[in-house]
């Protein structure tokens, strides 16, 4: 999952450096992704994983390293595996 | 008088690519029905204006400051009057936020010119810390 995680902040987060060298709780706001290309990189996610990030998610602390939104992700395919 | 002033600025072409990429669930998921509407012409969508309320949306964000906390982009809406002036117009938990901190109204201007939008915000705030003002409890 990391690494898709990763492949998806290079392809949406218009990040000013190469992710690939991004340690995994590196913040991703520090090391350039804006507001804006947060939102590119939360919709490219849903695409990929199959998943909707429900409004109380949509804060900063979720995007800002590829660790919190491997684990967003892992807490939102957790909730959808529920019967 | 002490004020919060928040401002942002957004490249137009990543508002571009948004929409290329992520069509109406980037749309409507950001802005609302009446900033979609403003935001409209005869040959579409405007990338500039919605890239403005894009930046009014964060300039907000940076006057409400909350601490880690989700703020819908719904809540946080842009109004455009005839002549071309804007104004803000919060609700849900923005609203909340914003009579929390003792904000009076907040006032938005908005730009774009050159590939980029901008939006400035100002607020009076702490009007909630003077009970004693008859403007403010007549």
């Amino acid at each position: 999952m990391t690494d898709e995680i990763r492949q998806i902040i290079s392809d949406h987060g218009r990040l000013p450096i190469d992710v690939s060298t991004l340690e995994v709780d590196a913040d991703l706001y520090r090391s350039g992704m804006t507001s804006h290309a947060s939102v590119n990189v939360m919709l490219a996610l849903e695409d990929h994983f199959d998943v909707e990030f429900p409004d109380r998610m949509l804060k900063r602390s979720v995007f800002e390293s590829i660790a919190a939104i491997e684990g967003a992700l892992v807490e939102l395919q957790s909730e959808t595996a529920l019967p | 008088m002490a004020v919060r002033v928040g401002i942002d600025l957004v490249s137009v072409e990543s508002v571009r690519e948004s929409i290329r990429d992520h069509g109406d669930r980037y749309l409507n998921r950001i802005y609302t029905e009446t900033e979609l509407h403003d935001c409209r012409t005869a040959q579409g969508l405007v990338p500039e204006r919605l890239a403005a309320r894009f930046a009014a949306k964060e300039a907000v964000l940076k006057v409400l400051r909350p601490t880690d906390e989700a703020i819908p982009f719904h809540t946080m809406g842009v109004i455009r009057h005839g002549p071309g002036w804007v104004e803000l117009e919060l609700s849900g938990r923005a609203a909340a936020l914003a009579a929390d901190a003792g904000l009076g109204d907040l006032t938005l201007s908005i730009a774009h010119e050159n590939g980029y939008a901008s939006a400035i915000v100002i607020a009076e705030s702490g009007l909630r810390n003077r009970p004693n003002d008859p403007m403010l409890n007549p």
